[in-house]
């Protein structure tokens, strides 16, 4: 660290160049001689700058020490602009009119209180103990070529032992869920295993076989309780395996969605129904006829909690609990669609089709992004927490990196499995991608795919049961009810601005009548025969003339204004420019 | 290659040992926290809920008058300490922790009527009926010792109120005239009268020390300035004012209770109008306090219940009530901002608490933090429906309701007859009167 009077010599040493250059209105004779002392001023001021620069620093933030030495990097640590965007929740709002002072205060108070909210969650990310992971090829060396058996030797035993087959043929092919919180792995095989097992440390938690055909299975909101679909109706078995509920009102179910802050289970049946069970109090919320046919592709947007159903004829809907119709109907494919994930910040939709291409889109503005076409086409599509996707190309598994940004032209990742793949899923949490398929189960390390650093109030690995037994409590308090389901959900915190249209029906209804409206002219009634029919047309008709001339000499009027206003703008640019031909005495 | 996977190690995330407290990581991103906006509503709407189950504001109720309670008095030096005058002549002081009463006397002959405590805290001033003024220790009298006033001076009227000064020896009464006080002398050193007979409430401006404010059966309130020989100005209205509080902090302002039923705030310097109508009551509002922080003020009135208003809203923002409770006529907001009491006709005085929902006590950090972090979800999501309606939501008795509603359609008949007779006359022969103008007759200086 430089001493405080270094620097002052070194400041006055650069500004010495940069002394102003002589201008016009300077003698040059006087400059001659007055040069010597203007320059030593011009030291003299730069230095008193110096000074002054270094005392603003001490004020800022720096303690003064009392041997003079300041703070070298005085006020608080620097803010790149992209983290401070990412905490950003709204754009800042207009203030509002200088009339309105008390509501122009609050605004502006809110304002500023928002900003240093922003400002300090964004510090606190300086402070996130976790980087995200990533994989690197040397030169010349493809990332998609590198296999797993490699990775899981160079990275440390325990993240090592996150790639594990189980081979289970018997029962096969498998579908597989994660726990919120990444801990509990739920295995579902077709033919009725049924296993869940807290697999970072291989413990198995129950096993079972429904003896049924099983088509889907789901975590519930914790790894206590999971849902299985089997052939004819809907079960809920405890983490023990014990059977706590058959959901006859559900039936034929071939895939399920748990809405995790709704507490709702999303289920699509074989018979087109797609039905919203309130898991927290056993409650049928809704149930939707879709009218389209065997409903196998299923996923949710998890920022707004809409259902995404994939369709046979090419097109995806999007469905809410309140509605009975979708609420958009997009053609994705030409063919059937087989399978659709949504980004963790609802931004972005990656659908697959028979027509063996992978569209990438933007589903806030519903609008097509980038479209690949994979030859063997994609059964099973997955979205990681970072962006990862993955996507299943018979016995393949291929992750890609930045589908949505870039036109990727090469996997990031690829394993090959050893049966077809029926169900893909990342851990949350965890640099892990888990296959079901023909031949078991295959955990994949995916270096780069996982969140590196969870909410301990929201999802925590960690948690003890203690602590879960108390967020299932506050979960449960603050379930979103169903009836907030919708495409923005933002849409509490906006002001409903009634239109004017709405403001002057509310007014009229409020009055008993139409304060606006134009009374109708209804001629009196005269005696003597003054009232004939002929009259009357002729007094309405002068009365009807009035109104029209009262119109016409407004709107003349109006013009007029507008008019002399223009020209008085003209005459006042004139005025400015001050250039005044002589031939302009002719003009009008 | 270069890799790196995600491997955290479990030590940095679990308690060491049992003793301590469970780790909680944070990580404020908002991709991790989906429909905060949804969220926040249903914590408010909870909190909203959870407030109105735990409004329970009555606390205490204080027996022991014979008659009627008809004035009352905080202490200026200790939180703990009230004390009040019965309309028999009695004047009891209260211990409000223990919540009892530690010393009677028979100050008067005839209602007690006016109350105040010295600055200094060790004697207080009543007057009567009896046209005394007198003065009191503030320690009980010894063991055989007689309870005897410090002083006591003779009047010629009755007097109806009184005050005392914020800082030196001198007080001010009202009843036939508005005078001023030394404690040393036994006759007034100033008397302020402006053609009425008689003053029903006279406070002191606590900021400005010189300055009174009184309320005038002519239904006049009369600006005194104590240093002047003549009064400063007055504002007639349409009805008597009962009594007038000054606000603490923003002095200027002081607000009155009217027979009316309503109470009017006004600035000081600006008497043509009232900055604000405060209306809710059914019956005549009997008297005001200000909350020490000047951001509400509690009204006690002839209907029987307490309301408190903030300082900038028409509204009240609660009422009290219960079925024991007959005409409030005196009321007065603690000096830690947290209680409020109140003296009834039924001889009893009665503590609530000023926020119905607070808890009592001390609160632990995460308590404190949970409150503060509640109130500001119902202040964001205030004006939600559901939300407002739940918030807003109180039982009325039936009488008080069932007037309520009768005084809201005698309003609205009104209102619609103006509307109609303006109709139906030349534009501008029946000018439109706003709400605050109305109950004004007019301004003298």
């Amino acid at each position: 660290m430089a001493s405080a009077v270094e620097t002052a010599v070194k400041d006055s040493h650069v500004e010495k160049k940069k002394k102003p250059s002589a201008r016009y209105w300077q003698d040059s004779k006087e400059k001659g001689k007055t040069e010597n002392k203007s320059q030593n001023e011009a030291e003299n001021g730069n230095k008193r700058k110096a000074n002054k620069r270094k005392l603003k620093g001490d004020q800022r933030g720096g303690k003064m020490v009392l041997s003079g030495k300041s703070d070298p990097f005085p006020g608080p640590a620097p803010l790149p602009e992209e983290r401070l965007q990412k905490f950003k929740r709204r754009e800042k709002s207009k203030l509002p009119n200088r009339k309105r002072r008390k509501l122009r205060d609050v605004v502006a108070r809110s304002e500023v209180v928002s900003e240093m909210a922003q400002k300090r969650a964004a510090q606190f990310d300086l402070l996130l103990p976790e980087e995200a992971g990533f994989l690197e090829g040397d030169e010349d060396e493809d990332t998609c070529m590198i296999s797993q058996e490699d990775i899981a030797e160079a990275v440390d035993i325990t993240s090592g032992a996150k790639y594990f087959n189980l081979n289970l043929s018997q029962f096969g092919p498998y579908r597989l869920d994660y726990s919120r919180t990444g801990r509990h792995l739920l295995l579902g095989g077709r033919r009725g295993h049924v296993a869940c097992l807290d697999w970072q440390s291989k413990q198995l938690m129950c096993e079972m076989n429904v003896m049924e055909s099983v088509n889907d299975v789901k975590w519930l909101h914790s790894e206590s309780m999971y849902a299985v679909a089997q052939k004819k109706w809907l079960y809920i078995y405890d983490s023990k395996g014990i059977e706590l509920h058959c959901i006859r009102k559900f039936n034929d179910v071939l895939c399920m969605q748990f809405l995790p802050y709704h507490f709702l289970l999303a289920t699509a049946s074989a018979t087109g129904f797609l039905q919203y069970l309130d898991v927290s109090v056993g409650k049928e919320i809704a149930a939707i006829c879709t009218k389209a046919g065997r409903l196998d592709v299923m996923c949710q947007n998890p920022h707004n909690a809409i259902i995404h159903l994939g369709h046979s004829n090419g097109t995806v809907t999007l469905w809410s609990p309140n509605q009975k119709e979708a609420l958009v109907k997009m053609l994705c494919h030409q063919g059937g669609v087989r399978s659709v994930a949504v980004d963790k910040t609802g931004t972005y939709m990656v659908t697959s089709g028979m027509d063996k291409k992978l569209k990438v889109y933007d589903i806030r503005a519903f609008k097509p992004l980038q479209s690949y076409f994979l030859p063997a086409g994609a059964s099973c599509l997955s979205l990681s927490h970072k962006g990862l996707l993955s996507a299943a190309t018979g016995d393949i598994v291929q992750v890609y990196k930045d589908v949505w940004s870039t036109a990727v032209t090469k996997p990031y990742m690829a394993h090959r499995v050893r049966g077809t793949v029926w169900g893909l899923h990342f851990c949350p949490f965890e640099d892990v991608l888990g296959v079901g398929h023909g031949d078991g189960f295959t955990s994949m390390l995916v270096p780069g795919a996982g969140e590196p650093n969870f909410d301990g109030l929201d999802a925590n690995p960690y948690r003890s049961s203690k602590q879960r037994q108390e967020w299932e409590v506050k979960a449960l308090l603050e379930k979103i009810q169903p009836e907030l389901i919708s495409l923005d959900p933002d849409q509490l915190c906006h002001v409903d601005q009634a239109s004017y249209e709405q403001k002057h029906k509310e007014r009229v209804q409020a009055l008993g009548f139409d304060p606006l409206a134009k009374e109708k002219f209804i001629p009196k009634l005269k005696k003597k025969g003054r009232s004939s029919s002929g009259n009357v047309e002729r007094r309405k008709r002068q009365v009807a003339h009035e109104d029209q001339r009262d119109m016409i000499r407004t709107s003349v009027e109006d013009k007029m204004k507008i008019e002399k206003e223009i020209k008085k703008q003209e005459r006042k640019k004139e005025a400015l420019s001050g250039l005044r031909s002589a031939l302009d005495r002719f003009k009008k | 290659m270069k890799v790196k996977v995600l491997s955290r190690n479990p030590d940095d995330y679990v308690r060491e040992t049992k003793l301590d407290i469970q780790r909680v990581p944070r990580n404020y991103d908002p991709a991790l926290h989906p429909f905060e906006v949804p969220r926040e509503y249903t914590r408010a709407l909870n909190a909203t809920k959870l407030e109105r189950v735990f409004a329970k504001p009555f606390l205490a109720s204080l027996d022991g008058h014979r008659d009627g309670v008809n004035c009352m008095a905080k202490h200026t030096k200790s939180l703990s300490t009230l004390l009040s005058g019965s309309c028999d002549g009695e004047v009891k002081v209260w211990n409000l922790t223990k919540r009892e009463c530690v010393r009677t006397l028979q100050a008067h002959e005839g209602f007690v009527r006016g109350m105040v405590v010295r600055f200094c805290g060790n004697s207080f001033f009543t007057v009567g009926d009896d046209k005394t003024i007198k003065q009191w220790k503030m320690e009980a009298p010894g063991y055989g010792e007689e309870e005897e006033p410090l002083n006591t001076i003779l009047g010629k009227t009755v007097f109806t109120g009184l005050d005392h000064h914020q800082k030196e020896g001198v007080f001010a009464t009202c009843g036939q005239q508005v005078d001023i006080w030394d404690e040393q002398r036994s006759s007034p050193i100033r008397s302020f009268t402006w053609g009425v007979d008689s003053f029903s409430s006279v406070r002191f401006n606590p900021v400005e020390t010189e300055l009174l404010a009184s309320c005038a059966s002519d239904r006049s309130i009369v600006l005194y300035d104590m240093r002047e020989s003549t009064p400063l100005k007055k504002v007639i209205m349409n009805l008597r004012s009962n009594t007038i509080c000054w606000n603490p902090m923003e002095a200027y302002y002081f607000t009155c209770s009217n027979e009316d039923y309503n109470l009017y705030t006004y600035d000081m310097r600006h008497l043509d109008r009232p900055v604000i109508v405060h209306m809710d009551h059914v019956s005549a509002v009997l008297d005001i306090d200000y909350s020490p922080t000047g951001k509400e003020f509690v009204s006690a009135s002839f209907d029987k219940t307490i309301r408190i208003f903030p300082r900038d809203s028409g509204h009240s923002r609660e009422v009290y009530h219960t079925k024991r409770m007959q005409h409030v006529i005196c009321i007065k907001w603690s000096a830690d901002n947290k209680y409020i009491l109140s003296g009834s006709d039924e001889m009893n005085i009665r503590m609530w608490k000023a926020n119905a929902a607070e808890k009592l006590g001390v609160l632990s950090p995460r308590e404190r933090e949970a409150v503060n972090y509640n109130q500001k979800l119902k202040e964001k999501f205030q004006h939600h429906p559901q939300i407002r309606r739940i918030s807003r939501h109180r039982h009325l008795p039936k009488a008080i309701y069932s007037q309520a509603k009768e005084l809201r359609v005698m309003k609205e008949a009104r209102r619609r007859k103006e509307i109609n007779v303006r109709k139906h006359s030349k534009p501008g022969t029946v000018p439109v009167v706003s709400e605050k103008e109305k109950h004004i007759v007019t301004v003298v200086k």
